[in-house]
């Protein structure tokens, strides 16, 4: 009898048990001057439960806290402590969870895994940042760690100027010029407007977008997200809890795969940086696990601090050709109404950049949606939701599939 | 709530602004080739000769003049700045001395970031309405500097205005009441070894300038029992162009009732003459009976509000010196060579 291979063997694996995502809330997001890290985790624990009558903080067995910036901004560690003894959680088992811009997303999957394992049977993810009590040059310090240190962020690189630099690289390569990038802020404005919770709740128009001054050129005002202070809560659970909970006339929304891969983080050491590998990665794989295609997918979130970033990752994700998301999106492609809609809530552009909470932000929005209940912004009959979020320019993807259940 | 035990006014005021001038767009122009939105048109640069107190003496001249007052009469000389050119050592008594204040006169410095001339204009009321002294000069005045490519180098700027306040009867405009604020806000500061402050980005916006000028206005409004529609004008602290826009608009006033006193989109923000320097330069075009609502705003931070109402004594002695629009006229520009070497932005080996 012969042995079978390790590649076997990880080729028969079979992953997740079903997991639910049973409540979920969010702080507004704003310049919440007034407010610590802690004061705005507490008020998104609490909806979450208030969401869930039935569920109490003692049934829980694990909490993530997703956090990009605490350590360096708030000078505080052992967040997953920390904040659990804040909200009401104290003595439950917490971490908090880093992967830069990707730490929700992340955050999200060692939850499933936790429950796939059959070691806990509800968990909750914490998404907050809290960035409002420090100077630009702190924050730009502290959001900088999710570039590779000694290749880039040493040499003063940021974040937005990599993007800016794929951007004028993509402009170059596929013959557009920068205004082809407007939709996407645009699109997400029009949707924030409509979101209570956003940062910035108005509208922008093409030729604001053109009229606008420059950041990182060709990255424009209008087309840089702000990062902003937040918290967003989501309880998940094992099938049985869920079902058990279930609320008539509301759906149950099942985390029907989730997927995290990883690229190198110094662009300059990537063959081809207009690629992002591991968006495509952990979308293919986090649709393979739910057993869907792209097609299926109803909305969707990306991380779209920019423009250049959302089209990047629609091309990597598979929906369009390369060189060809602006022009989808010009023709409205991204709209509620289109075929990929994204930004619903205002993506990180209008709704905020929420850093480590956006992945939870993210979902938090996405079960709106499946729920049906997210208003001016539904899309019709959403019934698949992705959400992907990147950690950097992409070094980490995590993506999420929902699919709520009729 | 603050009123004087008796009626007291201002019977002089006067106003100085240095001559030479950067256009925000020349900043702009070293600092992000030209990209950056700029908050003012322009702003005003003390000469190689002015500092702090030589500007207050300018400002104070205009106002004895006005006030038609023997220099000597002056119970209070007080300058109110954050750019006093000597830690120990008062700027009060070389105004003093200078007016021919000196000697039996009290004089010290103030300093509370924006507001020192207005924290110097209520203990003036105070001493005047008290008794204790017939007259006492409020002076704000200062050069403030912003760190060379820093958001502040834009507006930072160089002016004085000078408020003499005495009995009510005296008055070219009786002061009914003032109101101050103050909460431990950090939105903007500096410590004492260095050259330039540092500011809280946006903090400097919802939680310092507006709510403190909100509070304080609103308080006045309501001790008094008037609304923003009473005053014929306002003035208010104006460190750019759009903040002083923004605070009259939620408080209730107009533009047009701001208009006279806006003067940050050519001369920047004078710091601690800001607020006075708009006041005196509503009083140029005020007629007796108008009334001015004033609020000034400091850092770490707190704000004065103030009810003011013109007399027929303005008329008489409104030309006894020259008025604000004098100085905004005589503007020449220099570059940011010449802005650098004059501002002390140059280090000399």
């Amino acid at each position: 009898m012969g042995r079978k291979s390790v590649d076997d063997a990880l080729r028969e694996r079979t992953v997740m048990t079903n997991i639910y995502l049973v409540g979920a809330a969010a702080t507004p997001v704003a310049e919440h001057f007034g407010r610590s890290l802690a004061d705005l985790a507490s008020e998104a624990v609490r909806g979450a439960f208030a969401a869930v009558p039935r569920l109490a903080p003692s049934h829980v067995g694990a909490l993530f806290v997703a956090n990009a910036l605490g350590d360096r901004l708030a000078g505080q560690g052992q967040l997953g402590a920390y904040l659990g003894a804040a909200v009401g959680l104290r003595g439950v088992p917490a971490a908090r969870v880093e992967a830069a811009g990707a730490s929700g997303g992340v955050a999200i999957q060692q939850a499933a895994y936790a429950i796939a394992a059959g070691a806990v049977e509800v968990a909750v993810v914490l998404g907050a940042e809290k960035v409002t009590d420090q100077l630009d040059g702190a924050l730009e310090a502290a959001l900088a760690l999710a570039m590779d240190a000694e290749a880039e962020a040493l040499h003063g690189l940021t974040l937005t100027a990599q993007w800016a630099m794929l951007m004028r690289r993509y402009m170059h390569e596929h013959g557009y010029a920068a205004d082809a990038f407007a939709p996407f802020p645009v699109n997400a404005h029009a949707n924030a407007a409509r979101n209570p919770q956003a940062l910035y709740r108005f509208a922008i128009s093409a030729d604001k977008y053109r009229k606008a001054g420059q950041i990182a050129s060709p990255l424009n005002m209008l087309d840089c997200s702000s990062v902003a202070d937040g918290a967003a809560c989501l309880i998940l659970a094992s099938e049985r809890v869920a079902r058990e909970l279930a609320q008539p006339a509301v759906p149950l929304v099942r985390l029907a795969g989730t997927a995290v891969a990883t690229d190198v983080p110094a662009l300059g050491a990537r063959p081809d940086p207009l690629d992002l590998v591991a968006a495509r990665a952990s979308a293919q794989i986090a649709l393979g696990r739910a057993h869907l295609g792209l097609g299926d997918v109803h909305v969707l979130e990306l991380s779209d601090p920019h423009g250049i970033a959302a089209a990047l990752a629609l091309e990597a994700i598979g929906y369009y050709g390369r060189g060809e998301a602006p022009r989808h999106a010009a023709d409205g492609a991204i709209a509620p109404s289109g075929r990929t809609p994204i930004a619903t809530a205002g993506g990180y552009k209008a709704r905020g950049d929420l850093a480590g909470a956006s992945g939870v932000y993210q979902l938090v929005e996405l079960l709106r949606q499946l729920r049906g209940e997210a208003g001016a912004t539904q899309v019709a009959g959403a019934k698949v939701a992705l959400a992907q979020s990147l950690g950097g320019v992409g070094s980490t993807a995590a993506t999420c599939v929902l699919v709520a259940e009729s | 709530m603050m009123k004087p035990n008796r009626p007291v006014g201002l019977i002089g005021y006067g106003v100085y602004i240095p001559r030479y001038r950067i256009a925000a767009r020349e900043i702009a122009r070293v600092w992000t080739d030209g990209q950056g939105g700029v908050p003012v048109e322009s702003k005003s640069v003390a000469g190689p000769d002015e500092d702090t107190i030589t500007l207050a003496i300018e400002a104070a001249r205009n106002a004895v003049a006005r006030a038609g007052l023997a220099p000597e009469r002056l119970g209070a000389v007080w300058v109110g700045s954050e750019s006093h050119p000597y830690s120990v050592k008062p700027s009060g008594t070389i105004v003093a001395e200078a007016l021919g204040a000196t000697p039996w006169v009290s004089a010290a410095d103030w300093e509370f970031a924006c507001k020192a001339g207005s924290e110097a204009l209520t203990a003036a009321m105070g001493l005047v309405g008290s008794g204790m002294q017939e007259y006492a000069l409020a002076i704000g005045a200062d050069t403030a500097q912003g760190r060379p490519g820093d958001a502040l180098e834009y507006t930072a700027s160089s002016g004085a205005a000078a408020l003499i306040v005495g009995p009510a009867e005296e008055a070219l405009a009786t002061i009914e009441a003032t109101v101050s604020y103050v909460s431990d806000t950090p939105d903007f500061f500096r410590r004492a070894d260095r050259p330039y402050p540092v500011h809280g980005n946006r903090f400097t916006g919802e939680p310092a300038y507006f709510h403190q000028i909100q509070a304080a206005g609103a308080a006045l409004l309501e001790g008094l029992g008037r609304a923003p529609g009473d005053f014929t004008y306002a003035v208010f602290h104006q460190p750019n162009a759009k903040f002083p826009q923004v605070a009259a608009k939620r408080l209730g006033f107009s533009d047009a009732q701001i208009a006279p006193g806006m003067l940050s989109p050519t001369i920047g923000n004078t710091y601690s003459g800001a607020a006075l320097a708009g006041l005196c330069a509503t009083l140029d075009v005020a007629q007796p009976g108008d009334t001015i609502f004033m609020a000034s705003y400091g850092s770490g931070a707190g704000s004065d509000a103030y009810a003011l109402t013109v007399t027929e004594r303005l008329l008489e002695r409104r030309a006894r010196a020259p008025l604000t629009a004098a100085y905004l006229r005589r503007a020449v520009f220099v570059d940011y060579a010449i802005y650098a070497k004059w501002r002390g932005k140059l280090l000399l080996g």
